[in-house]
């Protein structure tokens, strides 16, 4: 499948397979923004078996949109091309600490408090599996819940 | 040592080191003699400590503020959110503003879990959790561990039947942290499956390697040695009905200590008590829960006065 280089802009690979649409959704991107952008889902590849690509001209991340994605898309790496080139190249990282990002799923805690004024914080479980604990009352946060909650979907 | 004592908040009793819990339990040690004696010295005199209970309480209140009165020291606050401004809408976060600038310490309570670490990053002075939610209780562990250690000499080797709402209860889910800090010989957890400890809490047994296991009470009253019970409420059970049928296989009476319990095995429990205990446990040799509501005063004067010391 051939899909032109873009000029400049930015270059997300390695997306795991069925991930590409929630990374656009989770940059907003609807594709009424004037951006020229380019998804190519479920190709073959040597690190992952499957994946997605999602190629946006003219735009770039802010370092708080490439900690989002690694929240989804923890495989991608992130490449950021200035006049055809790859200028710099980047795999995402899952921040070990996030705050104002994610909600915490537990009612009572002072962070649903209404009016109280206190962001949410996470500190992320170390281990495998993608988790984070909310520092104000210990509730674990499963990756399912942080898809829905960053893309609005189950 | 002392040194990490001074202005410190008491959030969780993770925040603790098995050395500063022994440092703490060793100056409760020399309270209580000093209690007994008539002779406690008024080393907090001329400081005010606030007591924010946004949340009703009987004993962590009143122990807290008998033991800052013991200490020499006052104490202000409320009992209960309606007598206050957060009753009119005002926040915790202001209400402690208000307070940091005129107490010396704070202890609050409140049912949000993280009420007390947004409290402490709020407020330059202590800040002192008395219960938030159903996370933590770190000064009833505090006074737990303590009580197990007068009266078995030990807190290390020792089998723990913990036996309740360990899902929801705060007290019994601060006691199960505070044992992360020790070597006990094994957990037994006796519950019905809706009010299990809370995978994060596991987690932490895990990694301290603590063995743990799940058990009938009759099983755990015979292989323990400390029997921690707690209250199983009713409103935590989606069909009452379903409450109705388990309540009795959660509640120790002397004729199950009198067949299956060793002689010294202790009773904990962190009050108020329903039925979950029968009143004729209570004059038994079992019984250690009257004394460790009394342990409430000397580790609490401990706690303040290591902090405000």
């Amino acid at each position: 499948m051939l899909v032109r280089k873009i000029r400049n802009g930015t270059v997300i690979d390695h997306v795991p397979a069925g991930r590409a649409l929630l990374v656009l959704r989770l940059l907003g991107i609807t594709g009424k923004e004037g951006y020229t952008v380019a998804v190519v889902m479920n190709v073959e590849s040597r690190k992952l078996g499957r994946k997605d690509i999602v190629k946006i001209e003219n735009r770039y991340l802010d370092p708080g949109e490439a900690d989002k994605i690694a929240l989804i898309a923890p495989t991608a790496t992130i490449n950021i091309i200035r006049d055809y080139k790859v200028v710099e190249k980047r795999q995402v990282e899952a921040p070990e600490t996030l705050t104002g990002i994610l909600e915490c799923i537990n009612p009572t805690c002072i962070t649903r408090k209404p009016r109280e004024p206190v962001i949410p914080r996470f500190r992320r479980v170390p281990g495998e599996r993608l988790r984070y604990q909310c520092v104000y009352c210990g509730t674990i946060i499963e990756e399912e819940e942080i898809l829905r909650q960053l893309t609005g979907t189950q | 040592m002392e040194g990490n004592w001074r202005g410190r908040d008491v959030i969780s009793i993770l925040d603790f080191t098995r050395e500063e819990l022994e440092e703490l339990f060793k100056h409760a040690e020399s309270m209580k003699k000093s209690l007994e004696e008539g002779r406690v010295e008024k080393k907090l005199k001329g400081r005010i400590i606030a007591l924010a209970f946004f949340e009703p309480s009987t004993r962590t209140r009143l122990s807290f503020e008998t033991a800052a009165k013991r200490l020499g020291a006052d104490t202000i606050g409320f009992s209960s959110g309606f007598s206050t401004s957060v009753e009119k809408g005002e926040t915790i976060a202001d209400t402690i503003r208000m307070l940091d600038s005129y107490a010396d310490a704070i202890v609050i309570r409140s049912k949000y879990e993280g009420s007390a670490l947004l409290a402490a990053e709020i407020a330059g002075k202590p800040v002192i959790n008395g219960g938030d939610g159903k996370q933590h209780h770190p000064t009833q562990a505090m006074i737990d561990l303590y009580t197990v250690r007068e009266l078995k000499g030990r807190i290390d080797g020792l089998v723990y039947a913990i036996v309740g709402d360990l899902r929801y209860g705060r007290a019994a889910t601060s006691f199960i942290l505070a044992l992360t800090r020790y070597q006990p010989e094994s957990v037994i957890f006796v519950s019905p499956p809706q009010l299990k400890p809370r995978p994060e809490v596991l987690m932490l047994l895990e990694e301290a390697g603590i063995r743990y296991s799940y058990a009938r009470l009759e099983d755990a009253v015979e292989a323990a040695d400390v029997l921690y019970v707690t209250r199983i409420q009713k409103e935590r059970f989606p069909d009452p009905a379903e409450y109705e049928k388990v309540k009795g296989s959660y509640r120790v009476t002397r004729s199950l200590l009198e067949e299956k319990a060793k002689r010294e095995l202790k009773v904990l429990h962190p009050l108020p008590r329903v039925d979950e205990i029968t009143h004729d446990v209570d004059d038994t040799e079992w019984q250690a829960y009257f004394t460790q509501a009394a342990n409430g005063v000397p580790v609490r004067m401990a706690l303040l006065s290591l902090i405000l010391g």
